[in-house]
């Protein structure tokens, strides 16, 4: 009888897990139960464009700002870059709505585990767990609320950047240079595909990542480009050894123009 | 069947509470100070690994004295109230006064309900913000006694004399440097040997960070605040 008190403590090795605390305590509030199939198919919104790059001093991850319902603009401000903690960061794609809901909790979750145990999970022990919270997601995806994240940190161990892409049932793939999610993703590849180098320094990393984002808005309907009009542009953020940072807008402002100038002055790109 | 022995409630709880205080008082202490720039946590703690000081949320911080193993559960509890009010709220949401009164009702249930009662005593730190709003400290006793106090708190072994030495010593909007100082002379007051930065687990809710307040004061940093860098 006693024995069975103190032996149940051993078992619960999930006790610094905020998910499994939610599951026991307020089911209602986990993301992922299936919705009832609608009469008729209700468009969800979607984001559209987000991408991750290794670079000298750890990873870039940029995503453009808007959101479409169907043809429709849904939103030109959306942000899709999260911050997980410290030294990582989640870029949604796919269902906006489940998909900010995850980076919410999988923040938590990071925070919560910290907190409890004193110490941060390692950048392997992220990944995991959230490809563990896409599969929970797996039967809203089957009914088209899809949610694919880019993961990316750094790596205090091995002392690099490090990123992750998923498929829908939470297969985790590393990919060891850059990575691009959501329905520009095949445009901002390609992009990066002749872009990219290796050990590139943060300036040139930075335009590489708008050019393929400017890219991947010329070829998709469905991601935005830069708005000189309105003043909206993508978010890009660098994760490094001094932890998770915002590329200012200024600067943001000044490479989109830039980019955009050289490629109505030579064509190239156009 | 024997009948057991009467006791009365009196004698029990009388009893009980003088158990909890022995234990408690056999602890090392800790003090609390409002400074300028939020609240700073000086404890007498060995140990680097086992905390006595750790965070709770964004604003707000916790700190045991007494058993360890009991201080800690409460503590884990006190992090899952505050993420799960904050998950399914806002993080605006969670406050000190809301998890104080909570870990007031368990330790008032413990300590009328189990035959023994937890030998801790906690506090729960929220930093006011930047706008003006004040900083709150809680203090809870073993019995579920909940005091919110005014600029410094003590607790643990030697609190009654720490409190007094406060009183004639604390003053307003003091320098880290300054509150580091007076802590750990507070805690000295009552033992005739010095701590060193060794002995001491430093953290404070520092208003001036982003979003999580809480930040542990690591060996390099602290033995500069008591100037005994060498």
């Amino acid at each position: 009888m006693n024995d069975q008190r103190w032996h149940s403590l051993f078992s619960d090795y999930s006790n610094s897990s905020f998910i499994d605390l939610l599951r026991r305590e307020s089911p209602h509030l986990v993301p992922g139960v299936a919705p009832t199939p609608a009469p008729e198919f209700i468009e969800p919104v979607h984001g559209t464009t987000v991408l991750s790059v290794r670079y000298r001093d750890g990873v870039i991850m940029a995503g453009d700002r808007q959101a479409t319902a169907g043809y429709q603009v849904a939103s030109r401000r959306i942000e899709k870059i999260f911050k997980s903690d410290e030294l990582s960061g989640v870029g949604i794609a796919g269902a906006a709505g489940p998909a900010m809901e995850m980076a919410k909790l999988f923040q938590t979750e990071l925070e919560h585990y910290e907190k409890v145990e004193g110490e941060n999970l390692s950048l392997e022990g992220k990944a995991n767990r959230l490809s563990q919270m896409i599969r929970m997601n797996l039967p809203a995806a089957m009914q088209g609320l899809v949610v694919v994240p880019i993961f990316a940190g750094f790596d205090e161990k091995a002392g690099l950047g490090r990123l992750f892409k998923y498929d829908i049932t939470g297969g985790r793939y590393e990919e060891t240079n850059f990575d691009a999610q959501g329905s520009g993703s095949k445009d901002a590849r390609d992009s990066l595909k002749k872009l990219w180098k290796r050990d590139m320094p943060r300036d040139e990393a930075l335009q590489v990542s708008l050019e393929a984002l400017i890219d991947a808005a010329d070829e998709d309907v469905g991601t935005g480009g830069p708005d000189l009009v309105r003043g909206i542009f993508p978010s890009v953020k660098t994760i490094t050894r001094s932890g998770f940072g915002d590329v200012p807008e200024e600067e943001v402002r000044r490479l989109c123009e830039e980019i955009l100038a050289e490629r109505s002055r030579t064509g190239n790109g156009a | 069947m024997p009948l057991p022995y009467y006791v009365s409630p009196e004698q029990m709880m009388k009893d009980k509470a003088e158990y909890a205080r022995k234990g408690i008082s056999r602890g090392r202490s800790l003090v609390t100070l409002e400074y300028g720039d939020g609240i700073l946590l000086v404890a007498e703690n060995p140990s680097t690994l086992l905390h006595k000081i750790s965070e709770i949320y964004d604003r707000i911080a916790f700190a045991g004295v007494g058993k360890y193993n009991e201080f800690e559960n409460l503590r884990i509890a006190g992090i899952r109230h505050a993420d799960m009010k904050g998950y399914s709220y806002s993080r605006g949401d969670v406050t000190a006064k809301a998890l104080a009164n909570a870990y007031s009702q368990a330790l008032g249930n413990i300590f009328t309900q189990d035959i023994k009662p937890f030998e801790v005593e906690v506090l729960v730190a929220e930093v006011g913000d930047t706008n003006g709003s004040k900083s709150e400290i809680y203090h809870i006793l073993y019995d579920g006694t909940i005091e919110d106090e005014k600029n410094y708190a003590a607790m643990g072994g030697q609190a009654d004399e720490i409190r007094r030495f406060l009183k004639d010593h604390y003053s307003e909007n003091m320098t880290l440097n300054d509150a580091v100082q007076l802590g750990v002379r507070a805690l000295t007051v009552t033992q005739n040997k010095t701590l060193t930065e060794r002995d001491l687990e430093v953290a404070v809710l520092d208003r001036t960070k982003a979003r999580r307040k809480f930040r542990r004061i690591p060996l390099e940093a602290l033995s500069q605040l008591l100037g005994t860098a060498r």
